[in-house]
């Protein structure tokens, strides 16, 4: 329980850890708790359980000082809506007061001279920072096993657990955020999505987040994977819960990022309770084929009898494309990042290689201290994708390769827009199958790749998405995927918390925890 | 069969005249220029443009590419390309795209320069202007938007270079011309005219020696007739002086290759001032693959009518409507026309005699002759000219009005420009340099002259000009140069019978 100062908590019957956000910023904002006893619980508890291997970075000072400013302007009754609230970022985001390494060592113990835009948002809402969660080197991987950082605890590096079953992957690349959310290591967690980064974990991990529509959030401050996927969102215990996030971690950014929307910050809370009579909720068939393990269907076609229950009509469609998508994504995200990894070259911050120039060596000290930074300094799986996406942009293969894979991406765009003329909203699995065991893949990129395709179709077309727990199989939770159309984030809380109320999936947490 | 770009250009150049051969062959020339454009800040990042700061002083977290940092553009650099565009007569394109030209160097931060490939801002359009009094066209590729590199200090460290990244991130246009340039003094003069243009519009600083306009020149020769030669591509030509010299090497060097029986490797070389000759630094075999493709970190850049339009609205009058107005309105040649329009500041001085009074063709006269003669040897601007229009005005007026001769307006003008005196009439005062407006006096000189110079005048009676000459010469003596040399030809004549 608190170790707070002032025990005002102790009448209440749930533990701290136990509440959302909605519910602790409540208790914060009526001086039931204290923002610096609900810090300092979390922070026990993240210690506690860091055999999880969430978190990399934590800093208590910077923590506590947070929840005193928050105490501060509670009391002085100027509570932003966040006041108080402890969450924590996925490390791929840059933060002044902690050490980004965005999972590789070329990064180690890098520090930022500014906040990414969505943490300064989150932090001017009032939220309390707890320190920096794991994730795939560089965002890139789908089982949160490419890490290349130690987290806290560890002297290595360790890919981060899955709470439900510890032998399990949590799912990437916000592997270290779905963790931290399910076991109740923080009340949010901040992600981020280039082909389902957010949706596949929280689908893993049983809990709630939402990528919103490209643009939405800024990118500025995000470690770049590749650029025109990239998208930051909430991971929370509920959609209320992600409302309450997203609201805060959007709106436009025209000073610092240029593919940020023009759209006005919204509050995604006031349409949670809307009635779903009538809403048209459609399946692609490519969705539910001989891929998707039989109790993720179960659980995908429970969750529509349930949508049908509450007033919305199953619409069958098409996304013809779907396979294709990923040879799309993997050649247009490589070529991407395997521009956006050059700044990282040992001249002007990160890891230099220390003994880099053989005198016998006909190439330059200059290409010979390249060479050595980048092979010391990246892992396997982001080397793997800088060579793909070099060779895909390179002379004579970039037609047949890039070119090619755009013109496939613009297709599979078109599709969403003629299924939306028949469905306001789509729903299938996030994942075809639960999280696997760690080490499964074994040297098999290739059995990650095909794992994203349910959630890769959404990014490649910017449209907003989300995973909402919808059951489980063999004990692991299966994620149901909501997609909407462009900007229809409201919609899709809409109808993930109109099911929440109806189920307690996403109440369930994993034995221990 | 498909067409190369080597074909397009081939058929562009097809039937155009050609220029002097040297030694028989034909030079072809086209030119790529950087002009530095004259923003306060960087072209995707706020960091200030000045030149000369302190070594990484005004680098931001962009500049230095730090994680997590995006470029945003500058509406001003957009806006300069279009006024260029608007210039030459280009076609601004509503739809261009920024895309990343990849390669490694410690002084480029993000391991890519931004730049514009497939889809410029500026498409086509052309630079006139006169070699000599010849009149010349040459046809412009492009001109795309793209951000400096910082620069890498090689001498100032012992065993390291040292990266200084205040320039990354500068805006640039570069602008490509199509090979259609005969002669290094046609090169010359199209730099010339690009750089009169850029600085009278306003976009760029002209500054050579800050590097703010630079010129890479691709040469190649031919023997009349054949397909295009080989070309190898001079770069960073930082003054018209060393631009003249490192063309004309490298024209020489390559018909000594041909003619030696050796075929030109496509390459890029540096010219070296101190040696006077060009030197290969690459050649096509280590050309890198830049695997440029869209940034998607940039929007495509739109630009709507309505803003070409208010850029428009904001365009000065360029130099080429200038001489044409100056030549219709007042008489000018088309070639003094154009040396009035040099630079908006002579245009300026000119403007301002004649709107106090000058007659324009004298004061075109002294503007391109006596002025420009002392401005350059004393490599003075005109604004430094110490000497103004209005003073210039009042001179002309009292050459016009026959108060002095040309001459004594000589005296009077050295006399404003050494600081001798201010006001025109005072100095003709001081200097007793009136013309003589009395004709008895004058009669009486002439008579005195030839009452003592008869064998002139048995000359010109002969029929020789040159005595009649003498004769003025020495009336002008007499008179001590005051003389009206109109009317001592007439009395002269009326004399003589």
């Amino acid at each position: 329980m608190s170790t707070g100062p002032v025990s005002t908590h102790s009448e209440m019957t749930a533990p701290i850890h136990e509440m959302g956000v909605a519910a602790l910023a409540g208790a914060l904002r009526g001086g039931r708790l204290s923002a610096v006893e609900a810090a300092r619980h979390q922070l026990d508890r993240m210690r506690q359980h860091q055999a999880l291997g969430a978190f990399v970075a934590v800093d208590e000072d910077l923590t506590l000082a947070q929840a005193r400013a928050a105490d501060a302007r509670i009391a002085a009754g100027d509570a932003a809506p966040l006041a108080g609230v402890p969450i924590a970022h996925k490390d791929i985001f840059v933060t002044a007061g902690l050490p980004t390494s965005a999972g590789s060592r070329i990064l180690a113990g890098y520090r930022s001279p500014f906040d990414a835009t969505v943490v300064r948002r989150l932090a001017e809402a009032g939220a309390v920072t707890l320190g920096k969660l794991s994730c795939d080197e560089f965002a890139m991987g789908s089982a949160n096993e490419n890490v290349a950082v130690p987290a806290l605890g560890f002297d290595h590096a360790v890919p981060a657990r899955n709470p439900w079953q510890t032998d399990r992957i949590p799912g990437g690349s916000s592997g270290g955020s779905a963790v931290a959310v399910a076991a109740r290591l923080a009340a949010a967690a901040t992600g981020t999505d280039t082909g389902g980064s957010i949706r596949q974990p929280a689908s893993f991990c049983g809990v709630t987040g939402i990528k919103p529509t490209y643009g939405r959030a800024s990118r500025y401050g995000m470690v770049a994977f590749a650029s025109s996927l990239d998208q930051a969102g909430p991971m929370a215990r509920s959609a209320e819960d992600c409302a309450l996030l997203l609201s805060a971690m959007c709106g436009p950014d025209p000073d610092r990022d240029s593919t940020s929307l023009d759209r006005p910050a919204e509050d995604f809370s006031l349409r949670l309770a809307d009635s779903l009579e009538g809403l048209r909720i459609g399946v692609p068939r490519e969705f539910l084929g001989d891929g998707v393990a039989p109790g993720v269907r179960a659980a995908v076609e429970a969750a529509l009898s349930e949508y049908e229950k509450l007033g919305a009509r199953r619409v069958e469609i098409t996304l013809p494309l779907t396979q294709l998508s990923i040879p799309v994504y993997y050649i247009l995200a490589a070529a991407e990042a395997s521009s956006n990894l050059s700044r990282f070259d040992g001249v002007k911050f990160g890891h230099r290689a220390s003994n880099y120039a053989d005198p016998s060596s006909r190439k330059s000290a200059l290409e010979q201290m390249y060479e050595s930074t980048r092979e010391e300094g990246f892992g396997d799986e982001v080397k793997r994708r800088i060579m793909i996406g070099t060779y895909v942009l390179s002379h004579g293969y970039y037609d047949a390769y890039y070119l090619q894979a755009q013109k496939v991406r613009r297709m599979i765009a078109n599709d969403f827009q003629q299924a939306f003329k028949h469905c306001d909203l789509i729903a299938g699995p996030a994942a075809p199958t639960v999280a696997w065991k760690l080490g499964a893949h074994g040297d098999d990129p290739v059995a990650d790749y095909l794992a994203d395709i349910f959630t890769l179709p959404a990014s490649l077309a910017g449209l907003p998405g989300m995973s909402v727990p919808a059951g489980f199989d063999d004990g692991m939770p299966v994620g149901l995927q909501l997609i909407g159309d462009y900007c229809a984030e409201a919609r899709l809380l809409n109808a993930a918390h109109r099911f929440q109320e109806a189920t307690d999936w996403h109440l369930r947490k994993p034995a221990g925890f | 069969m498909t067409t190369t770009q080597q074909d397009i250009t081939e058929q562009l150049q097809a039937g155009r005249p050609t220029g002097p051969l040297v030694r028989g062959f034909e030079v072809i020339i086209g030119f790529e220029t950087h002009a530095q454009l004259s923003t306060a800040s960087k072209i995707f990042s706020r960091a200030s443009t000045a030149f000369g700061a302190e070594p990484n002083t005004q680098a931001c977290a962009v500049d230095l590419a730090l994680p997590g940092t995006l470029p945003v553009m500058n509406k001003g650099a957009v806006e300069r390309a279009i006024k260029l565009g608007l210039a030459l007569g280009s076609t601004i394109a509503p739809r261009s795209v920024f895309a990343r030209k990849n390669y490694f160097y410690p002084d480029l931060p993000k391991g890519y320069q931004i730049s514009q490939f497939e889809i410029p801002v500026v498409q086509g359009g052309s630079v006139s202007f006169f070699v000599g009094d010849e009149a010349r066209t040459v046809r412009l590729v492009r001109a795309h938007l793209e951000e400096d590199a910082g620069k890498s200090l090689h001498e100032d460290f012992v065993g390291q270079s040292g990266i200084d990244l205040n320039r990354a991130g500068t805006p640039l246009l570069e602008i490509v011309t199509e090979p259609d340039m005969r002669s290094t003094a046609e090169a010359v003069a199209y730099a010339r005219e690009l750089h009169k243009i850029v600085t009278w519009i306003g976009i760029c600083d002209g500054n050579m020696q800050e590097g703010s306009f630079r010129c890479d020149a691709n040469v190649s020769v031919r023997r009349p007739g054949a397909k295009l030669g080989t070309r190898r591509e001079i770069k960073n030509l930082n003054s018209f002086k060393f631009m003249q010299q490192a063309i004309d090497y490298e024209i020489r060097w390559q018909i000594e290759e041909i003619e030696d029986g050796r075929a030109i490797q496509q390459a890029t070389v540096l010219f070296d001032p101190d040696t006077g000759e060009t030197r290969a630094m690459r050649t096509k075999e280590d050309a890198a693959d830049y695997r440029y493709f869209p940034d998607p970190d940039l929007p495509p850049l739109a630009i709507a009518a309505e803003w070409i339009e208010r850029v428009r609205a904001q365009m000065p009058e360029l130099p080429r409507a200038m001489a044409e107005r100056y030549a219709s309105e007042h008489g000018l040649s088309a070639y003094d026309a154009a040396q009035l329009t040099q630079s908006p500041a002579l245009a300026h001085y000119f403007q301002s005699a004649v709107a106090a009074g000058a007659n324009a063709k004298l004061a075109s006269n002294w503007i391109t002759g006596e002025i420009a003669r002392r401005l350059n040897q004393q490599d003075i601007a005109i604004t430094e000219a110490p000497v103004g229009a209005a003073q210039l005005a009042a001179l002309i007026a009292r050459i016009g009005d026959g108060t002095v001769s040309n001459n004594a307006a000589r005296q009077v003008f050295d006399a404003l420009w050494t600081g001798e005196g201010r006001d025109v009439d005072a100095l003709i005062k001081a200097k007793g340099l009136k013309q003589m407006s009395d004709s008895g006096a004058l009669e009486k000189i002439v008579d005195g002259v030839l009452a003592t110079n008869q064998k002139n005048i048995d000359e010109y009676r002969a029929g020789k000009d040159r005595a009649f000459n003498a004769l003025v010469g020495q009336v002008m003596k007499a008179s001590q140069g005051k003389a009206n040399p109109a009317q001592v030809n007439a009395l002269l004549k009326s004399k003589l019978g």
